[in-house]
């Protein structure tokens, strides 16, 4: 008998996906450091960042690029409280699976000794330390070019940076219907819970999901019919146009350069 | 990962662009937005737990292989991007754990199992069951052997790794286990409703699947990179064993003619804490490739005695059933 608990989860699931794009939709607006940026720029600088976080070994360089992402957060005027919600929606489980058990795993010289028997070493609790600050940082710098660009701007950039139109395209119309289907998921789901009084066994439950989701499947088939002949009248002929114009400004230039002078400091400071 | 992804990306492109019509690109957007609803909801198991399902097979089977692994890459990336459930670095192996092995080894699957029978066959239903099982424990066996190869191809001088800590024999039974008894369930269960309601009441959508299993010689493109893939992976991480002898005490010893009193004196340290996760000599590495490879060889083989049998048991069926009622 668990019917009411599991649509309720299910309606909370959609409500809280689709609350959560509204709310970047929204941040990448607001009038910041970042979001006034080139989406080109930024894609490319923060990638950068991203692949020196992959190779830096070292606590400092990780701390300073931290840092910088969170200066950069509060230059852009996103809100702390959920830039840090968002960050650490995924740390703990990966602090869980994957750092703690390296702490007593990682062979090296014993630090402390656990209820006697597990021994933590040295080198375990640097390698623990140094996965949990790779991931903070590049899940920061990402989370950052996430919040501060909006959808379109940032797939203008993707196509200027060569990927296949036809990727582009898709990831665009995709992320435009996921918001219909959600909605189109949640009424079904609102209408059941609405039709129910008492409960469902599990399998009733997983017979209906089964429906439930091959009718959504057929509904975005017929959607996708209607979407193609909607975008034939309106002249589609195998592109997608778009109006969005991009262009490199002064502060663009002042990032570029910033960013450049950063890189090149961590790499002397590594190989010096 | 991006790099043994792109293969696949390119492969998958290039064939879609092949059957591109302009209906292309709405009919993938709308199946990769499925795709994403499909990942969302929670799916109701026995025990009163709930679970996630993938859905990659299910999509190649009624998309077409090639379609699900660009429109399942699609959906990676944007979870990625926007809900931050993966990181930009793990794009490149989430995507062919999830995007290309899964629906490419369920589908083969499938495919094996289904044959040639009727849409609406308990045979199909089987099929669509036991490929997305199987779909998804392959994707998380390479998803352990992904993560069970970092410490041996990344770690500092000391030995302390620096990306994932694991050995392979951990990650790889720890991913086993977990997929084997939660997430393949799930992905049956999920793969089967559904099939089963398309079965009775939308035949229309799996009969284009149908059409396509007249292209026969992709069935051993398939099987094919199925086979490199396997015998693939293990090989780099042979290499990758040799190159990083020095870890085994005696095989330094042998290399040397020493062991270096450091090493040794570390060595002691290594054994006390974890007597089962001693750094593993090359012995154990080997022993895992063989029992791996053996282990594949031997699942497609059974699956390819399983099709052919029932493959002939039909045809003598349908032979018996022709010449009996012939009227019908």
């Amino acid at each position: 008998m668990t019917g009411g608990g599991f649509l309720a989860r299910n309606i909370a699931g959609f409500t809280q996906a689709l609350e959560s794009v509204l709310v970047t939709e929204n941040l990448s607006r607001i009038p910041g450091f970042m979001q006034g940026l080139d989406p080109r720029v930024k894609v490319i600088t923060l990638l950068l960042f991203i692949i020196f976080v992959g190779l830096a070994q070292d606590f400092p360089i990780l701390i300073a690029i931290l840092i910088l992402s969170l200066v950069l957060v509060l230059l852009s005027k996103i809100p702390m409280a959920l830039y840090f919600k968002r960050l650490f929606i995924f740390i703990p489980i990966f602090t869980a699976v994957i750092a703690i058990p390296a702490l007593f795993i990682t062979p090296g010289t014993p630090l402390l000794s656990v209820a006697g028997k597990a021994v933590i070493t040295l080198q375990g609790a640097r390698t623990a330390g140094l996965l949990i600050l790779r991931v903070t940082d590049s899940l920061s710098l990402g989370l950052l070019l996430i919040i501060t660009t909006p959808w379109t701007k940032f797939l203008v950039a993707l196509r200027w940076l060569r990927l296949p139109s036809l990727i582009v395209d898709i990831l665009g119309m995709t992320y435009r219907y996921i918001f219909l289907l959600l909605h189109t998921a949640n009424s079904m789901f609102m209408a059941r819970q609405s039709r129910t009084i008492g409960g469902f066994t599990g399998a009733e439950n997983r017979r209906w999901l089964g429906r439930a989701l091959a009718t959504t499947m057929v509904k975005s088939q017929y959607l996708s019919e209607e979407v193609y002949l909607a975008m034939l009248s309106r002249g589609y002929q195998g592109e997608i146009r778009t109006l969005s114009e991009l262009n490199i400004r002064g502060r663009d230039f002042v990032w570029m350069a910033f960013t450049l002078s950063a890189l090149s400091l961590i790499l002397w400071s590594i190989y010096r | 990962m991006y790099v043994v992804s792109a293969p696949f990306w390119y492969a998958a492109l290039q064939r879609v662009r092949k059957v591109l019509t302009h209906r292309t690109v709405p009919a993938l957007a709308l199946f990769s937005a499925f795709t994403f609803i499909l990942m969302m909801f929670n799916i109701p198991l026995p025990g009163g737990t709930t679970g996630h399902a993938v859905g990659g097979t299910l999509v190649a089977i009624v998309l077409g292989p090639w379609a699900a692994v660009l429109s399942v890459s699609v959906v990676l990336a944007i979870q990625a991007l926007l809900f931050g459930d993966g990181g930009l670095t793990t794009f490149g192996a989430n995507c062919f754990n999830m995007a290309v092995v899964l629906p490419m080894v369920g589908y083969f699957i499938y495919k094996v199992i289904s044959g040639n029978s009727d849409i609406s066959s308990t045979r199909r239903l089987a099929g669509a069951i036991i490929g997305s099982y199987f779909g998804i424990i392959a994707a998380a066996l390479v998803a352990g052997l992904e993560l069970g190869l970092q410490p041996l191809l990344f770690h500092t001088l000391d030995g302390t790794p620096l990306y994932a800590p694991y050995g392979l024999n951990v990650a790889i039974s720890a991913m086993a286990i977990g997929h084997l008894a939660v997430a393949g369930p799930v992905e049956s269960i999920v793969t089967g409703l559904v099939f089963f309601y398309l079965q009775k009441s939308h035949s229309t959508l799996l009969c284009g699947e149908a059409s396509r299993k007249r292209e026969g010689k992709l069935w051993l493109v398939w099987a094919g990179a199925l086979v490199v893939l396997a015998f693939a992976t293990p090989l780099g991480l042979l290499a990758a064993g040799t190159a990083w002898g020095e870890w085994a005490a005696d095989e330094l010893q042998n290399l040397l003619g020493y062991i270096p009193r450091g090493l040794k004196s570390m060595s002691n340290l290594w054994h006390a804490p974890l007597p089962d996760y001693i750094v593993p000599g090359m012995g154990d590495i080997a022993g895992y490739i063989v029992s791996a490879l053996l282990g594949i060889v031997l699942l497609c083989f059974l699956v390819w005695m399983l099709g052919r049998w029932i493959t002939r048991r039909n045809k003598v069926k349908k032979k018996q059933s022709s010449t009996g009622v012939s009227g019908i």
